[in-house]
């Protein structure tokens, strides 16, 4: 028979919301458990009132989604949280802002609508930027369109289980290439299938179809994810409950 | 070179290392920019500290003797610290490659620029990673090969009461807490470089050897007997001491650091906030170098713990603290301390927590209390020695049936996981009193399935094997082979797992005997050892407490060849029993500790006679309080804890 702790359950959930905070400087280093401790620990600071799972080890109620990978910086990550008294979004988001670290900034914070969906299915592409510097911006090119003349394109992917072949041609939408002071960049939008396909592997998949391989370390920015909409573009993932709170003026979220 | 196209001082290296992350693992460790890390302006100060935790940053992060050294270092306007950890060979490899140096996490400065490197020495095995900094930094790894150029090398911590191994590369060692030395360096420093260097480097560091605590070995010659034992240390400046003493501080309420600790992003080993309840420990377990060289015990107050926990939760969000002590129960006010801290942080999801404690039933009840609002892990005893005998013998006396029915407590109150730590290769031991340790295990399980109804209970056995260390009572003794403590933890294991229905809930945690035999080589070590240290570096050594990376043939390899030269060898510094009289690498370093007493206690621990506890059976002479003008500190001081308004949740 399972064990129970004595004393009461802890407290509902009464509340979530969905927030978008960056990963940029030098925490982009910071991998997706660095970043699941920072936000834990600036919940508890800046007291924000989490609901508790029950249990012998009670956890905040926290779902992390979709993280950008360790070297990646990023102006789009997503998290849920759940609480157990109401509170004003904007001041949830200035209180944990104000407690987190230069770098990993709070963006937005909404209410999430009940009956609006999850958030994990709103994300399922990104757009990213990969400043090449070093990188000669029509050779950049000319590889970019011999990778997207392919039907296929595999690269090695280190998994769990070992090295497996990925697909990264079926997971690029789109790719473009930009000049921006110099540097050659590349924008590239990746659908979130899995395994994922990264920046890394992007980069793989040129050297590999074009033998390109740029001299200094690219520098990947996620700017944008979410849902990836009919035009190809990559769509706000929390518009779907700003959408839903404006209709109830901030009042408690009805279905 | 990079050095001559720099700007100027202190600027950051970070733009030509970041490059170098993206190709390492756990890179966030380098980055710095952890929460309360503090940079200052190079130019607005006159002192610039460096402070190294010779390990990896996970380690090394959460040291509390740093952490509070940065603190009250930066505190001071004319001066600054910046910390520096010892950095895996993937990134030291990069950094080779592209002329990158050592580097702090703070401000990313490059170490060579600063005029003090303190280097804290929890244990030995981290001297290899000092030799691995200092060549990465630029910064000779002699201290006679060093301008007035280079940084002044410090080392601290526990293991610079016998500074003699890394004598020739570090320029002075402090003993004891550090928190008042740190400023009157950093005086001496600033009054030096305002002067304009008068004497160069060699005044500077007659300067600081003329500072309370600090030991510039340059200025003390050693000389050696026929039979390889030290003749003579002797100082060949009159202006130094003959004897350097340690230093105490006194009134722990007015140290209250670290009032900011530093909240890593990276994952570390300790994954909680620590206050420190008291400093030194006078229980006398005669293996406990810590106990002994930190005396007395100096108690924090009641009020003064419960701002310390106040203020570090609201600084970190750290969701647990560590009340940490050498023997946390022995505060005069911890029933109290743990039931008032408790009640104010009820339904919080604080948990509270102790080191490992004796072997006692109270001490059951306090995890209880401290529990009350956290996770129930586990609860960890530390009775050290197997059988009755031989805790006699290490002073830490506590029955069988005592112990067997304290574990038995905590299972009956519901915890489900205890932890035993012991120590395999003490003075005197035989097999029988390590094979003493299975009995006990399995009769704490029988008893424990039997109090509390379940037989989903677990014991752990850690062992660990004994390293005699100096200024402790053991310093004389005949350190145990490696073969010797390999031989009695497999009887061990072959004992514990005889009776499969009860081995199976007893897990066995042990190390090989290897390390500890070089560790006893760097603990009891002199000056001629440093040639050993500086050839297993050379051979590639580093990262020695790591066991992917530490090679007993570098070392043993490294001692035969480099200790030949001396006619000496491995065994005759560590399974060699020391002589009454013979001239110890650390007699002119003073812990306070008379060395008759630990003489006579030595011998009582051979005849297995105890020793009481200063704090209430009365001073047995130790020697500490009157040489170093010190007293015992404790409460209880009749003061409580107000509530708080507690977090919200």
């Amino acid at each position: 028979m399972a064990r129970t702790p004595d004393g009461p359950p802890p407290p509902p959930t009464v509340q979530k919301l969905r927030l978008r905070y960056t990963k940029r400087g030098p925490l982009r280093f910071a991998s997706h458990r660095d970043l699941a401790r920072a936000l834990e620990r600036a919940l508890r600071r800046a007291q924000v009132p989490m609901a508790f799972s029950a249990g012998f080890s009670p956890h905040p109620k926290i779902s992390y989604m979709g993280a950008a990978p360790t070297g990646a910086a990023s102006e789009a990550e997503y998290f849920e949280i759940g609480l157990s008294a109401r509170c004003d979004p904007e001041q949830v988001r200035a209180a944990l802002d104000a407690s987190l670290p230069p770098g990993i900034d709070v963006l937005e914070c909404v209410e999430a609508v009940e009956g609006s969906g999850s958030l994990a299915d709103r994300l399922n592409a990104t757009r990213w930027r990969i400043d090449l510097p070093g990188v000669d911006a029509d050779e950049l090119s000319a590889a970019v369109q011999t990778f997207l003349a392919q039907e296929v394109v595999l690269v090695a992917k280190r998994t769990k289980n070992g090295t497996k072949d990925v697909d990264a041609r079926e997971a690029v939408v789109s790719a473009a290439v930009a000049v921006e002071a110099g540097c050659a960049i590349l924008l590239v939008v990746v659908r979130q299938l899995t395994p994922t396909v990264r920046p890394d592997d992007v980069m793989a998949a040129l050297a590999a179809v074009a033998d390109l391989h740029p001299p200094l370390p690219a520098r990947a920015v996620r700017e944008a994810q979410g849902r990836l909409d009919d035009s190809g573009d990559v769509a706000d993932p929390l518009g779907p409950d700003r959408v839903a709170s404006s209709r109830c003026q901030g009042e408690p979220a009805q279905v | 070179m990079t050095a001559d196209l720099r700007a100027s001082a202190g600027d950051s290296l970070y733009p030509r290392l970041e490059p170098l992350l993206a190709q390492v693992q756990k890179p966030i460790q380098y980055v710095g920019g952890e929460l309360n890390a503090q940079v200052k302006p190079w130019d607005d100060v006159a002192v610039h500290w460096a402070l190294m935790y010779p390990d990896a940053y996970e380690v090394g992060l959460p040291n509390q003797g740093l952490m509070i050294l940065y603190e009250v270092l930066n505190e001071r306007p004319d001066a600054l610290a910046e910390r520096t950890y010892a950095v895996w060979p993937d990134l030291a490899g990069l950094m080779r490659e592209h002329g990158v140096t050592q580097f702090t996490v703070d401000a990313h400065r490059p170490v060579r620029e600063f005029d003090l490197l303190g280097v804290s020495f929890a244990t030995e095995l981290g001297y290899t990673n000092l030799l691995e900094a200092l060549d990465l930094a630029g910064v000779p790894l002699h201290a006679v090969d060093r301008d007035e150029s280079h940084p002044v090398v410090v080392a601290g911590g526990h293991a610079a009461f016998n500074p003699e191994p890394v004598s020739d590369f570090v320029d002075c060692a402090v003993l004891g807490d550090g928190e008042q030395v740190v400023g009157d360096i950093t005086d001496v420093v600033a009054a030096w470089k305002d002067q304009g260097r008068p004497g160069g480097r060699v005044e500077l560091l007659a300067r600081l050897s003329r500072v309370d605590g600090v030991y510039v070995p340059r200025f003390y010659a050693v000389s050696y007997a026929a039979d390889g034992t030290i003749a003579e240390v002797r100082r060949t400046r009159d202006d130094v001491p003959a004897r350097v003493g340690k230093r105490t501080v006194m009134d722990l309420d007015e140290w209250p650091y670290p009032k900011q600790p530093l909240v890593p992003l990276a994952e570390s080993v300790h994954e909680r906030m620590s206050v420190e309840i008291f400093r030194g420990c006078t229980r006398g377990c005669r293996f406990c170098q810590a106990g002994m060289i930190t005396r007395p015990v100096r108690e924090r107050t009641i009020t003064g713990i419960g701002s310390m926990v106040d203020a570090g939760l609201k600084a970190t969000g750290y969701e647990e603290v560590g009340l940490l002590s050498l023997s946390s129960a022995d505060h005069s006010e911890i029933g109290q301390l743990a039931k008032e801290l408790a009640d104010r942080y009820e339904g919080t999801n604080t948990g509270l927590s102790l080191p490992s404690t004796r072997v006692d039933a109270f001490n059951v009840t306090l995890a209880n209390e401290l529990s009350r609002n956290g996770r129930r892990s586990g609860l960890t005893f530390a009775p050290e020695g197997g059988s009755e005998r031989i805790r006699r013998v290490i002073n830490k006396t506590v029955s069988k049936e005592d112990l067997v029915r304290t574990v038995t407590t905590a299972y009956a109150n519901g915890w489900r996981q205890v932890k035993l730590y012991f120590m395999c290769g003490l003075p005197t031991e035989t097999d029988e009193d390590v094979l003493e340790i299975a009995e006990l295990a399995v009769e704490v399980i029988r008893a424990g399935r039997e109090a509390s109804g379940s037989k989903d209970i677990r014991c752990t056995v850690s062992i660990g094997g004994f390293v005699p260390k100096p200024h402790t009572p053991f310093q004389w003794a005949a350190q145990a082979s490696a073969e010797t403590i390999d031989h009695r933890l497999r009887i061990l294991r072959e004992a514990i797992n005889a009776d499969r229905r009860i081995g199976r809930s007893i897990g066995l945690r042990y190390h090989d005997g290897k390390p500890g035999v070089i560790e006893g080589l760097l603990s009891r070590g002199d000056r001629r050892v440093g040639r050993v240290i500086e050839r297993v570096w050379r051979d590639g050594g580093h990262f020695d407490g790591w066991s992917e990376h530490f090679s007993f043939q570098r070392w043993t390899t490294a001692a035969a060849e480099e200790l030949a030269t001396f006619g000496l060898d491995l065994d005759w510094y560590t399974t060699r029993e020391r002589t009454e009289h013979e001239v110890l690498p650390w007699d002119h370093l003073d812990s306070g500790l008379d060395k008759e007493w630990l003489w006579d206690d030595w011998q009582d621990a051979i005849s297995e006679d105890e020793v009481g506890d200063c704090r209430w059976t009365g001073c047995y002479d130790c020697g500490v309080c009157p040489t170093m003008g010190t007293d015992i500190q404790i409460g209880p001081t009749g003061r409580s804890l107000l509530p708080l308004t507690p977090v919200s949740r």
